[in-house]
């Protein structure tokens, strides 16, 4: 147990610095550095040249690993390309609405997805499960963009009921952003209540399948409870990995979502740093998000570990 | 176990007409059926909707701007007055072309890689999929529209780069469906009589994998249509005014209240699309028996 812990902490560290790597050495491998981004292409060598001095960007890049990373551990990831502000605090207000866009679709999704999922697998090829099931591929395959435009076609423009934008600046309290924020959170809730409730239903089926729960139905235990003492507790374990991943995706990858909403996130500080070649902004974003996807894996892993016996003596291998 | 040995005996047929076959398995599927339905509509627009579309794309009309759907512009014109329902039967090539280059690239790279890695083990595999651990903590679009914008957003560089990154988690996939296969009495027997691993994997492990990866690979290009289309409403795939789906979504997006047809049109165009390709990808799944609920969501 302590072993199987440590090394799954040990990999985390791995995967993590690994990370650091490659975000490092893909900046370095492409072309241009931020000098370039804010000179434009017309800088003459000479501006460029004390550009780079000032920046540090002409000491070896081994060296220069070493500073960004050990900057990085403590929070301090530099300034921006114009010289003057704070990554890390800008970072830290958009993960503060990030995190708000995130609390939003989790709350209402998480439930949601393991109910349709705990109906859909328990009724398997009946109409309930035909039609959670039909509903989740159109909430998985058509694109975000799509179902956002949807929604506001009908409920921001047709019927009035709700914000098109977020016109809310990035700094505003939390409270500020509550009518505005939730057409976003919407879309994100539908496309993840389609993933966990696929998993959840799958997980369903199979467990209801096992032996154990055979055993108990011919030993005449009603129905419900077969369902909720013996199968649900074993057929929702998986359903924490499959949490953990939106949760990693919700704080990370919702660039889309926070572009159509104009939602000050953390994805829409992505795609501007992009936009405005704001390389060690990008380098901050892409590594914190990696290191909470990392994190919250873990994080999952150790609690299906905790509540699973089985998995703590089986010699569990990362596959 | 009875079903195996009829899949052994079914990969030993021609490869053609063993897919002909599972095609036509996939057609008598509802799933299957619709979504081989909509990928051919799709495809044959994507061939021949340059002589089938009623305007150039690319005519500009000043005096109908934004107009509305009539007998000559059954689904208006856009913000330039240009034929909606021209620029949305071309709108999908572009993906189409990127992603059906980039697939087969994804599927050879990462599965060669995975099954490779299944096979050899040792400190290599160790190596390379801690190095697939750190490249699939990478948030989603985001390396993507750093390599666009720094690189250009031609095909040249969409087509490389989406192969490189949706190779990934292909590498994964390939290297468990190897471990399942590996470990099996004719593998051993042909590391008995001396082949290489390289004879190995094309005689032993390749046959036995490929199911899983086809269903990988069809699942796979939906993604990468939508992540495509994704690129390009965010400014970051085909430049204008070569026509796109993503792109004029997010172009008619801005004038949605006043004309909702201009961005209905490549809404509906796109989704179904990417739903015929998922339907596909699933029907391919229930016929070659292969359970894709059960794989990791990355």
């Amino acid at each position: 147990m302590i072993e199987m812990l440590l090394r799954r902490l040990v990999l985390g560290f791995v995967t993590v610095w690994l990370v650091s790597v490659i975000i490092f050495a893909g900046v370095e491998l492409l072309p241009g550095d931020a000098c370039t981004a804010v000179l434009e292409r017309d800088a003459q060598g000479k501006v460029l040249e004390t550009c780079r001095e000032e920046l540090g960007l002409n000491r070896p890049a081994i060296q220069r690993y070493f500073s960004w990373a050990a900057g990085a551990i403590q929070g301090d990831f530099g300034v921006s390309v114009d010289g003057i502000t704070s990554i890390s605090s800008q970072v830290g207000l958009r993960v503060k609405n990030s995190m708000l866009l995130a609390a939003g679709a989790l709350s209402v999704g998480v439930p949601l997805s393991i109910f349709l999922g705990v109906i859909a697998g328990l009724w398997r090829d009946r109409f309930v499960d035909i039609v959670v099931s039909t509903t989740a591929i159109f909430a998985m395959t058509i694109p975000e963009f799509v179902s956002a435009t949807i929604l506001v076609l009908i409920f921001s423009i047709g019927l009035g009921w709700l914000p098109a934008v977020v016109l809310t600046p990035a700094d505003a309290p939390a409270l500020e952003f509550f009518p505005e924020f939730v057409p976003a959170s919407i879309v994100l809730t539908l496309v993840m209540v389609a993933h966990i409730m696929r998993m959840v239903r799958s997980s369903v089926i199979e467990v209801m399948a096992g032996d154990y729960v055979q055993m108990a139905t011919l030993k005449g235990v009603p129905y419900w409870r077969i369902v909720f003492r013996h199968a649900l507790p074993s057929a929702l374990l998986p359903a924490i990995n499959v949490v953990a991943l939106t949760v990693a995706w919700l704080l990370g990858g919702v660039v889309v979502v926070e572009v159509v909403f104009n939602y000050p996130g953390l994805g829409r500080m992505a795609i501007d740093a992009i936009s405005d070649r704001d390389l060690p902004v990008i380098q901050a974003l892409v590594m914190l998000v990696a290191a909470v996807y990392v994190g919250v894996n873990l994080l999952a892993d150790l609690m299906t570990m905790f509540l699973n016996p089985r998995l703590r003596t089986l010699h569990m291998r990362s596959k | 176990m009875s079903g195996m040995s009829v899949q052994q005996m079914d990969v030993r047929k021609p490869l053609f007409r063993r897919w002909l076959g599972i095609l036509f398995e996939v057609a008598r599927l509802p799933s299957g059926m619709v979504g081989l339905f909509l990928v051919g509509a799709h495809l044959f627009f994507a061939i021949f909707s340059p002589w089938l579309a009623p305007y150039d794309y690319k005519a500009l009309d000043s005096g109908l701007i934004l107009g509305l759907p009539t007998a000559e512009h059954w689904l208006g014109t856009d913000h330039l007055g240009r034929d909606v329902l021209s620029r949305m039967m071309l709108g999908g090539r572009e993906a189409l072309l990127v992603c059906a280059m980039a697939i087969p690239i994804t599927m050879i790279w990462g599965g060669l890689t995975g099954v490779y890695l299944g096979l050899r083990g040792g400190w290599a595999d160790e190596v390379v999929m801690r190095l697939v651990d750190a490249f699939l903590a990478l948030p989603g679009i985001l390396p993507l529209m750093v390599f666009v914008a720094v690189l250009g957003n031609g095909n040249e560089v969409l087509t490389p780069t989406l192969a490189f990154f949706f190779g990934i988690p292909v590498i994964r996939v390939a290297r468990a469906a190897t471990h399942d296969v590996v470990a099996r009495d004719f593998v051993l027997a042909s590391r008995a009589r001396g082949h290489s691993r390289l004879s190995i994997m094309r005689r032993e492990l390749l046959p036995n994998v490929f199911d899983v990866l086809m269903v990988e690979g069809a699942m796979r290009l939906s993604w990468m249509l939508l992540t495509f289309s994704s690129l390009s409403f965010l400014g970051f795939g085909v430049s204008p005014p070569t026509p796109d789906w993503g792109q004029s979504i997010s172009e008619a997006r801005v004038y949605m209240s006043l004309a909702p047809w201009g961005v209905l049109g490549p809404m509906i165009a796109l989704s179904t699309l990417i739903i015929g390709v998922n339907l596909t990808a699933d029907a391919l799944a229930k016929t070659l028996g292969i359970d894709r609920s059960k794989k990791a969501v990355v």
